[in-house]
């Protein structure tokens, strides 16, 4: 499979290579790299030698990086246009958020969700983006801007989409699992990875029982968190980007994950199989941001422009496996993403999706203070062991101050 | 000359104000207020309904301080009488793990004891197994082990190059069995760099959340990993978080309590 692909690849670029100069001629494009051609209405150049940072911040894994004979976008905007880039990575959006709000460090570009993308508007953390200077804009389908979390699109521009499912191994399972539901199954028992993270997290356990990903009330948490907690003696680890290597390597049975990171793992091990839930699942729309802070904006929204060049778009889609929301680019995706049912699903599934909205801060901090309960939870009731270690700590250090004592009063004679 | 000598040292304090002292009034502050900055016991009453984590972070973190202390006495009291030259290639391997990564090697520990790990297969080889290793406690207190070893190897070889090879003879010559030339002779003169070691292992395992997630699996939860969610989780909720902070300083604070104690009566025996 690997080495088909490879000779596939090998065959792309002479063919690529043979219809160069066709290429170069073409009107309104300037060649960057072999693959890499931009639009030249747009005048790329124009920070060259003004020795400007950009601080990208983006997810892991979440850009094309140059290994495995992808392009290096990241180094094709340093060459086109002179700006420097300093790129970072995050794992959640919480922890983006967090970053953002202690103030510990500047960045120019970030890409959260669109629950957080929402959050940060609301709390004056976004500058509004000057769309004049990202032409490349109405590469975007219609059908993705004024997305609910940014109603106006003032602030935000999207980079990819993807959805949460059910990624599990063939040869592991008897029978494949359907829906959410099936994770609560003992047969899973010790075999099974879920989200280390609590929203997500949270929106599984809220298909399972039929409630809504986006809580209005702390006694709705409470249920929902009550139905995680219940399924904790069967979950094997809580994980993020780790579960990368476990379904890989064959650790699990079943994980839930993302869909475009199912592609990867897919490609890797080819007795992974991935399932839409039937209850329907959560449709993220990560976007490109600048935080208020930025002050580099002009020189951000170049680096956002040539996000959406279709050539860097298509770069990134197949790198990552993700959901392009540009029609131009999924054209001429390879034809193995293209009609990838995970990457693009069904109209049918798709009608299933549901998408995350901002919660209230009330709830927010009972999700929050129900989760670290839900993970700390401990079925032997250690607590009592607790007090009595405290207990013995304070004895010891009551005795060791009670000796100090003596040992004066006795040095005093 | 006095005033001199005074003066030089002000950097440091005020280094120490602002970097130790200010931080550590702002998370007294944040424990002990609101998100508005009311007054409150909330975060600290919050604190009791994770008294599993607690009793599991402190129970692991001994275990480990116990099982480092088992090993490196025997190891430092070998690097201790070899040859100088020695000496120093022996202590260089020591120290070589810690030249790496914290993370990867902590990383690398999770693809070892995986199901279908190197571990497993060898033992398979031997027809035992397959062990479900990764994600228990064992295999938090063994990444705490594997990584705090030498911070209890290094104390107690230093303190016991100063125990003089005669001594030990002096102990054997006179009829004392090598049971009670241990427990009358090394252990006593060792036991500065055994009250170090200790608290150098003990504090970092205890307040640890990168072991615990890695080779935990999400669900060995300890007070290091309560802490970063109440940071970077999905509410930054600072004041819970900073309470639970003050809490494990002071029980770091009760545990180097308990150990300088030890130093004080070798002070005394010295004089």
């Amino acid at each position: 499979m690997k080495q088909m692909k490879r000779f596939a690849a090998l065959l792309l670029t002479a063919v690529l290579a043979l219809s160069l100069p066709l290429s170069t001629l073409a009107a309104g494009t300037i060649e960057v790299t072999e693959d890499v051609s931009v639009t030249d209405t747009y005048d790329w150049t124009r920070f060259k030698g003004k020795n400007i940072t950009l601080n990208v911040y983006n997810w892991g894994e979440y850009i094309s990086n140059g290994s495995d004979d992808s392009v290096d976008v990241v180094s094709a905007f340093q060459k086109l246009t002179g700006i420097h880039v300093n790129y970072t990575t995050f794992d959640s959006n919480e922890s983006l958020y967090a970053k953002l709000r202690s103030g510990a460090a500047d960045y120019d570009v970030i890409i959260p969700s669109d629950y957080m993308v929402a959050k940060m508007i609301s709390e004056g953390m976004l500058a509004k983006l000057d769309y004049g200077n990202i032409p490349n804009f109405q590469n975007i389908d219609e059908e993705y801007r004024n997305a609910d979390y940014d109603p106006t699109n003032e602030y935000s521009v999207p980079y990819m989409l993807c959805t949460t499912g059910i990624i599990y191994n063939t040869t592991m399972v008897d029978k494949a699992p359907t829906s959410w539901a099936d994770l609560w199954d003992e047969r899973y028992s010790g075999n099974m990875l879920m989200f280390n993270n609590s929203r997500d997290a949270y929106a599984i356990a809220a298909f399972a029982t039929g409630n809504s990903i986006n809580p209005q009330s702390t006694e709705e948490v409470d249920e929902v968190v009550e139905k995680l907690k219940s399924q904790k003696p069967l979950v094997q680890a809580y994980v993020m980007d780790e579960i990368f290597d476990k379904m890989i390597g064959g650790e699990a049975a079943i994980g839930v994950y993302y869909s475009g990171d199912a592609i990867t793992m897919i490609d890797d091990n080819p007795d992974l199989a991935w399932v839409f839930p039937e209850e329907g699942s959560v449709l993220s729309v990560d976007s490109m941001c600048i935080p208020a802070t930025s002050e580099n904006q002009e020189a951000a929204e170049m680096f956002i422009n040539f996000m959406c060049e279709v050539d860097i778009g298509k770069a990134n889609a197949e790198y990552i496996g993700y959901t392009t929301p540009m029609q131009a680019v999924w054209d001429v995706l390879d034809e193995d993403l293209k009609y990838s049912e995970i990457a693009f699903p069904s109209e049918e599934i798709a009608e299933k999706e549901k998408v995350f909205t901002d919660l209230s801060d009330e709830v927010n901090s009972e999700l929050d203070v129900k989760w670290s309960e839900m993970k700390s939870y401990d079925e032997g009731g250690s607590g009592v062991i607790f007090l009595l270690l405290l207990l013995a700590m304070i004895a010891l250090a009551c005795f060791n101050i009670w000796r100090k004592l003596r040992k004066k009063s006795r040095n005093m004679y | 000359m006095k005033i001199y000598d005074k003066k030089l040292a002000y950097p440091y304090f005020v280094w120490m104000t602002l970097f130790t002292v200010v931080p550590l009034i702002i998370v007294v502050y944040y424990a002990l207020t609101d998100a508005d900055g009311n007054f409150t016991l909330d975060n600290l009453l919050s604190i009791s309904g994770y008294g599993s984590v607690f009793a599991r972070s402190l129970l692991l973190a001994l275990i480990a301080t116990v099982i480092c202390l088992i090993i490196a006495f025997p190891v430092g009291y070998f690097l201790s009488r070899l040859r100088v030259n020695k000496q120093h290639i022996m202590l260089m391997l020591v120290m070589l793990p810690m030249w790496m990564n914290f993370l990867l090697r902590t990383y690398a520990w999770m693809g070892l004891l995986s199901t279908n790990g190197p571990v497993n297969a060898v033992l398979g080889f031997f027809g035992l197994g397959p062990f479900n290793m990764l994600n228990t406690s064992g295999a938090v207190v063994l990444g705490m082990v594997y990584n705090y070893v030498p911070y209890m190897i290094l104390p107690l070889y230093t303190s016991m190059t100063k125990i003089d090879q005669s001594i030990v003879e002096a102990a054997q010559d006179l009829g004392a069995s090598t049971t009670q030339t241990l427990l009358r002779v090394l252990i006593p003169m060792s036991v500065p760099g055994i009250s170090t070691g200790i608290t150098m292992v003990f504090v970092p395992a205890v307040s640890t959340f990168v072991i615990s997630r890695m080779l935990g699996g999400g669900s060995n939860l300890l007070i290091g990993d309560l802490i970063e969610m109440q940071f970077l989780g999905n509410s930054y909720n600072l004041n819970v978080g900073s309470a639970m902070s003050l809490v494990l300083m002071i029980i770091v604070l009760l545990c180097m309590s308990f150990t300088s104690s030890f130093d004080e009566d070798e002070m005394e025996g010295v004089s």
